[in-house]
């Protein structure tokens, strides 16, 4: 499979990475390389086989239903670029 | 005296420290003395040089109360994927900007409930992507190993360059680094080092940023096996807050070093004698099986017939992970933000300076693999191929092999800028032998094993049964001795 | 009853220009799950609070940080699927939701979608015209967002973590509702059931309950038309409202000749319309793949068979019971059932008594004063054993009906034992029979008159029981001063 400049824009626009006129071709190019390289998978029978979801045949753990985390909100906001009242600060969204 | 002491492997310094030869402060001194003469290879990131004397100060007060840790007054580097509390972390990365975790890694953490001492944060690739440390946004580690006769700057490996290249230049007694695809083995391999990465889920991944969750585990770099043992169990142990973390109690593996390796069943894989190995590499291959012979192990070939498969696959899933891994990388939060009209401006554009090229193009692979109408042509059918790469190793581990060798590398260190044209591709192939056990959730040794025609340190690949840490340590230590270690031949930087 | 074979009901019909038209109407449900902390971290779940407060640094997504389960969530799904007659999957998974927004931390949202915790069940819906079967498609549990605020920075948006990763169950139902009506009846029961439970306290104000509405309308026997999502419809009476007009809405442009487009809606109560959000529409990929900073979720079928076997009555089953064990009707049955508190308090007062006598006077008494009050069972400043007692005194004849009003009113104002205040107050029914007959002689004596107009017209005999309870201060045994009256005027 290969990908176009469209493509190429629309999974840039998806992953919210801006990308220049320039980019999309020298990317697409990148992106096609990478993309013939594991088309090689297309090779292997998988009939019948199961998708991985673990590596490690483990249980998945559970934790007991007690607040012990928290009460930190200047840990929180330490590294916030704009923080404002507690809050973070973003662009206004418009719904 | 300062060479002496950086000079020292771990495990010496430990003995040196406990018999009072030298104090903790003393050798951390030294250590930030190689440090500060060592701006060439660019290992470090960030020195914490007044971190590091209060801490060495505080283990000697312990020691001098009888309050000894398995790793009292150890100075250590660790590569900047770990969160350190209070000392700035990014990963390599511009989008993390001055990042300054309030909290601390589990593993790192553990470091310094054993005594350890913090020296720094070492280099690696951005978000640990790369198998050179060229796509830092701190600029490539130079590797202190140079072929014979040539000044040409060479990579460490990656994405644990910063610290492959600091253990192999006595810039640190040992490191912490981790490994998805090689990230530790290959870098080791380059530069003369041991490096292990233990079995997935056997050190805590909580506080380690993450590139592929379901890949990604933490290890040690170190300059002998014992090393390696000694720090491996430090780091490693069941954590409550990584849900993947195992819950089985850690060896003793410094006491697995050493240990007879008689009747061991070691598989040589046929499918890894890939077209177009070098002739050094198959020969260092050959001669590393002699070493495992003469020790009494049985030497087999046997087959891993979904081996070439595993790169492909590799890159499917780690970058689908990574896609989504890296979108809290955002602005919002942390991290630096670049100004946008609206929301979603800022998120593009503070995406697109803060990221270098090699996340941008995997963030966009990974995003693609898993978008609407190509998530079963590429991600699952990856992660079924994953299931019959694991199936591979477990039929051999039924048959009675007791562990794989293989090369680390399929080449030794090449040049700093050799690898990085229009195909990223070329530089994937760099981790040909070491992804098919990230892939399989196996443990794997990269131990030093002898020279290549121009001088380079060459690398071999142990691989065990699941949480067989310790007969990789016994292993390693076979191949450690006949080959000898490999000290860097010349500090031309410092 | 296969509910999409159902035949559709004239009166539920909608009419239009081109004749009538019936609205089909699938809910998902986001329930916020009760427990202490949140669904992949120990942070509070607490309502309120100082803005990203109740976060851990789990919550806010800090590079490193990892996701583990709350079991109570997990047990709380789990009794929420028995409690729908659900299939439960002792195997299920989480998936990363992949979007971009600012109160979305991780930049994905962790939820089950593929594999969920709980698959098909059903719901009993009882409306006025019967009881429907509702099928639920399936329910599974998610991470809550944070919060963005839009208006109080003319230029920024602020946000508040406080909610992101709280626990919540969506719960999806089959496009199985045929008007406003049954989807508001079925929102009312779900929330009923949730409550009982215990899994959610179903408080939509808090939006701890809230709706995404599925409508679209079709010609009877047609098949279905093409469903508009209304998303985050916040009170049951707006669920209604929201039906109503985007129904009409959807009517309104096929007839003109136009076609629907699949789109998500918002329902804006003030101006009385929905309206397209097409913004958060563009090119939703959202690239779900299993979460691998988790393992699938696995139990037993002895991990749910424990949780079964703690469930508390259910209130299909309460009422049922109700009726058989009380001999309530089903209308009395329902009312007490409606809140599990209610029905422990009205079980409470029926201990040991008429159960319909207790029932008559907490519905029509105790009910009607707190509704008056705005108040809930809770807060009722009645105890079960005060209407008890009062029940009490009606039955041995202490009291009247009609004093047990005025004593009801006094102990629901004032407060007090029952019993002490009938004997302090004087409020006992006089049932001496000489103290009603000098009463009755006396009136007989003084309307020869109206003596004679009972004679001919025996329903007068009223009058005469008026007349004596108010000489009596209303303490008079009715049914004995009745006696008297008919032998003294020979009726």
């Amino acid at each position: 499979m290969s990908v176009d400049q469209a493509t190429v824009r629309r999974v840039a626009h998806l992953a919210r990475i801006a990308v220049t006129d320039d980019e999309v071709a020298h990317l697409q190019g990148e992106l096609n390389a990478i993309l013939a390289f594991v088309d090689e998978l297309a090779q292997v029978n998988v009939d019948g086989v199961e998708p991985m979801t673990s590596v490690t045949p483990m249980q998945l753990p559970l934790r007991a239903d007690v607040v012990n985390d928290g009460d930190c909100a200047a840990k929180v906001l330490a590294n916030a670029p704009l923080a404002e009242d507690g809050f973070y600060a973003v662009p206004k969204v418009v719904e | 005296m300062s060479n002496e002491l950086t000079r020292l492997t771990l495990t010496a310094a430990r003995e040196g420290l406990a018999q009072g030869r030298f104090s903790a402060v003393e050798l951390t001194e030294a250590y930030l003395g190689a440090i500060d003469s060592s701006a060439a290879l660019n290992a470090y990131v960030l020195a914490t040089h007044d971190k590091a004397r209060a801490m060495a100060q505080t283990s000697d007060e312990r020691r001098a109360q009888g309050d000894v840790g398995p790793l009292e007054g150890i100075p250590l580097g660790v590569k900047d994927n770990y969160a350190t509390d209070t000392v700035r972390t990014t990963a390599g990365s511009k989008i993390l900007g001055n990042f300054v975790p309030p909290y601390e890694s589990t593993v790192t953490g553990k470091l310094w409930a054993d005594g350890a001492v913090l020296l720094g944060k070492l280099n690696q690739d951005e978000f640990a992507m790369g198998s050179s440390t060229e796509s830092s946004a701190f600029g490539p580690t130079v590797n202190p190993w140079r072929k014979t006769g040539s000044t040409t700057k060479l990579v460490p490996g990656g994405s644990s360059g910063g610290s492959a290249a600091a253990v192999a230049a006595q810039l640190c007694a040992g490191a912490a680094g981790t490994d998805t695809g090689g990230s530790i083995r290959q870098p080791a391999a380059f530069t003369g080092t041991v490096g292990i990465k233990p079995t997935y889920g056997r050190c805590s991944r909580w506080g380690i940023i993450a590139y592929a969750s379901s890949l990604d585990q933490a290890g040690p770099l170190a300059r002998s096996v014992n090393d390696a043992a000694i720090l491996l169990r430090s780091m490693a142990g069941h954590d409550p807050k990584d849900s993947t973390s195992a819950p089985i109690a850690v060896p003793d593996y410094e006491a697995a070093v050493g240990a007879s390796v008689r009747g061991k069943r070691i598989g040589i894989p046929v499918e890894y004698r890939v077209d177009g190995m070098s002739s050094e590499i198959a020969m260092l291959w050959d001669r590393g099986a002699q070493m495992l012979r003469d020790a009494g192990a049985e030497v087999v070939e046997i087959s891993l017939p979904h081996t070439k498969y595993a790169l492909p696959a590799y890159y499917i899933v780690a970058l689908a992970e990574a896609s989504s891994n890296l979108a809290r990388y955002d602005g919002v939060r942390y991290g630096e933000r670049v100004a946008g009209r609206d929301i979603v401006e800022m998120y593009e554009k503070t995406r697109a300076a803060g990221f270098g090229p090699e996340v941008r193009r995997r963030i966009m692979i990974g995003t693609y693999v898993l978008s609407a109408g190509y998530y079963d042509a590429y991600y699952v059918r990856a992660q079924k191929v994953r299931t019959l790469i694991k199936r591979d190793f477990e039929n051999a581990f039924a048959e009675g092999i007791d562990a794989v060798l293989a090369p680390a590398t399929p080449s030794p260190a090449f040049g700093i800028g050799e690898k990085s044209g229009a195909d990223p591709v070329e530089m994937y192939l760099q981790d040909v032998f070491t992804v098919t056990l990230n892939m399989a959730g196996l443990p794997g040794i990269s131990v030093p094993a002898g020279l290549s025609s121009e001088g380079l340190p060459l690398g071999l690949q142990l691989i065990g049964r699941p949480f067989g840490e310790e007969g990789l340590f016994s292993l390693a230590q076979v191949i450690e001795e006949a080959a000898g270690r490999f000290p860097v031949p010349e500090a031309w930087w410092a | 009853m296969n509910m999409h074979a159902r035949p559709a009901d004239p009166k539920k019909l909608i009419k239009g220009a081109t004749g009538d038209w019936e609205v089909v109407i699938g809910m998902e449900i986001h329930a916020q799950v009760t427990s202490n902390a949140k669904l992949f971290s120990g942070a509070s779940t607490a309502f309120g609070g100082e803005p990203n407060s109740h976060v851990s640094l789990v919550d806010a997504a800090m590079p490193g940080m990892l996701p583990v389960i709350n079991e109570e969530c997990v047990k709380q799904a789990v009794r929420t699927g028995l409690g729908l007659k659900a299939e439960i999957h002792l195997r299920s998974v989480f998936d990363r939701k992949n979007y971009f927004y600012p109160d979305l931390p991780q930049g994905y949202q962790i939820s089950q979608y593929k594999s969920p915790i709980v698959g098909e069940g059903v719901v009993l819906v009882d409306t006025a015209d019967g009881t429907i079967e509702v099928g639920i498609e399936r329910l599974h549990l998610e991470q809550d967002a944070g919060k963005s605020i839009h208006d109080q920075n003319p230029t920024m948006s602020l946000v508040d973590l406080n909610r992101s990763g709280v626990a919540l169950m969506e719960i999806v139902s089959k496009p199985d509702l045929r008007s406003s009506e049954e989807a508001k009846a079925y929102v009312t029961k779900l929330r009923t059931i949730l409550r009982y439970l215990g899994t959610c306290d179903g408080d939509m104000e808090k939006g701890n309950l809230r709706a995404d509405v599925n409508v679209s309308v079709r010609k009877p026997g047609d098949d279905f038309g093409t469903r508009c999502e209304i998303k985050n419809v916040n009170s049951i009476r707006f669920i209604g409202q929201a039906i109503e007009i985007e129904a009409r809405r959807q009517i309104g442009i096929i007839e003109d000749g136009g076609v629907i487009e699949q789109e998500t809606r918002l329902f804006d109560p003030g101006r009385g319309e929905t309206r397209s959000m097409r913004s958060k529409e563009e090119a939703h990929d959202y690239r779900y793949f299993p979460d691998p900073d988790l393992l699938p979720l696995e139990f037993d079928q002895a991990f749910v068979d424990a949780l079964a076997a703690h469930l508390p009555e259910l209130p299909d089953e309460k009422k049922a019971r109700f009726v058989k064990v009380y001999g309530l009707s089903a209308y009395d049955a329902d009312v007490l059932v409606a809140e599990k508190e209610t029905a422990a308090y009205y079980e409470e007062v029926a201990a040991g008594r008429d159960a319909k006598a207790a029932a008559n006077f907490v519905i029509n008494e105790l009910f009607g004063r707190l509704n008056k009050e705005g108040k809930d069972i809770a807060s009722s400043p009645v105890s079960a054993a005060q209407i008890g007692a009062i029940v009490d005194l009606i039955a041995d004849g202490t009291i009247s009906g009609k004093i047990a009003k005025d004593l009801f009113e006094i102990v629901f104002t004032e407060g007090g034992d029952p019993r002490q205040i009938v004997e302090a107050r004087g409020m006992k029914q006089v049932t001496d029979t000489g103290a009603i007959e000098a009463a009755v002689d006396a009136i007989i004596a003084a309307n020869p008159d109206k003596v004679e107009q009972v004679k001919a017209k025996p329903t007068m005999l009223g009058w005469f029981v008026g007349q004596v309870m108010k000489q009596t201060g209303g303490k008079a045994n009715p049914q004995a001063v009745n006696d008297l009256l008919k032998g003294k005027l020979g009726i």
